[in-house]
């Protein structure tokens, strides 16, 4: 099993992807899981994490087929 | 009632207000208070002409997050009926992009809750705003307006 990882509106610019599949290996945080695919340090304050589609943080424990999403501040309206 | 749809294409608010009230469930005679917003885009936006944009949404999780925001709203605001429409894809100026309705006895709480709906929305829904510009560049939006 593996975790889906989504990025969204101008992070996934900077990113450059725009969803990445990566192996899942307990023990895993949000944090943690940011830091293996974007090679980034911690997660900027403005970056917001979701874990299954509802809001989360980045102390989240992550579990075998998660879908997580990292996105900048939303903008619609 | 809560009602909540997403628009892949341009959509008239007005019509969608008339429809929801068409519903069985809707029993005109008893709400004295009917609010709603409509937001629409601007051909403006820090000092540069807007002449397009895209609307991209974290599919699943928006609408998710509308219910969940309305079931939230809807504690403290405790209205008869909540409708929620919103446009994601390719829009332009004077398109709508957002209606929240809500209908209940009287106009404070009916007020209230649509401000507070649509507060919620611009606070937490995922939607990102992707501007073309009158030179053809693009940029994302990058925070909502306070309002």
């Amino acid at each position: 099993m593996s975790i889906k990882v989504l990025f969204f509106g101008s992070l996934k610019e900077q990113i450059n992807k725009a969803q990445v599949l990566v192996d899942y290996v307990e023990p895993l945080t949000a944090a943690q899981l940011w830091q293996q695919v974007t090679g980034k340090e911690a997660i900027p304050n403005t970056v917001r994490v979701a874990v299954n589609q509802s809001y989360s943080d980045a102390s989240t424990i992550l579990h075998e087929g998660d879908e997580v999403a990292f996105f900048p501040p939303v903008t619609g309206g | 009632m809560i009602q909540i749809k997403l628009h892949p294409h341009a959509f008239d608010p007005l019509q969608s207000i008339q429809t929801f009230q068409q519903q069985a469930e809707f029993r005109a005679a008893a709400y004295g208070a009917n609010a709603i917003f409509i937001g629409t885009m601007r051909d403006f936006n820090q000092g540069d002409d807007i002449v397009a944009m895209h609307l991209e949404h974290y599919a699943g999780m928006t609408e998710r997050q509308l219910q969940d925001l309305t079931e939230q709203v809807l504690t403290q605001y405790p209205v008869d009926h909540v409708l929620i429409e919103h446009r994601v894809g390719d829009i332009v100026p004077a398109d709508a992009i957002v209606v929240v309705a809500v209908w209940s006895a009287h106009r404070k709480l009916a007020f209230a809750a649509c401000r507070e709906l649509m507060e919620a929305l611009k606070r937490d829904a995922p939607f990102w705003k992707h501007e073309v510009l009158a030179d053809g560049s693009r940029r994302w939006v990058e925070h909502n307006t306070a309002g």
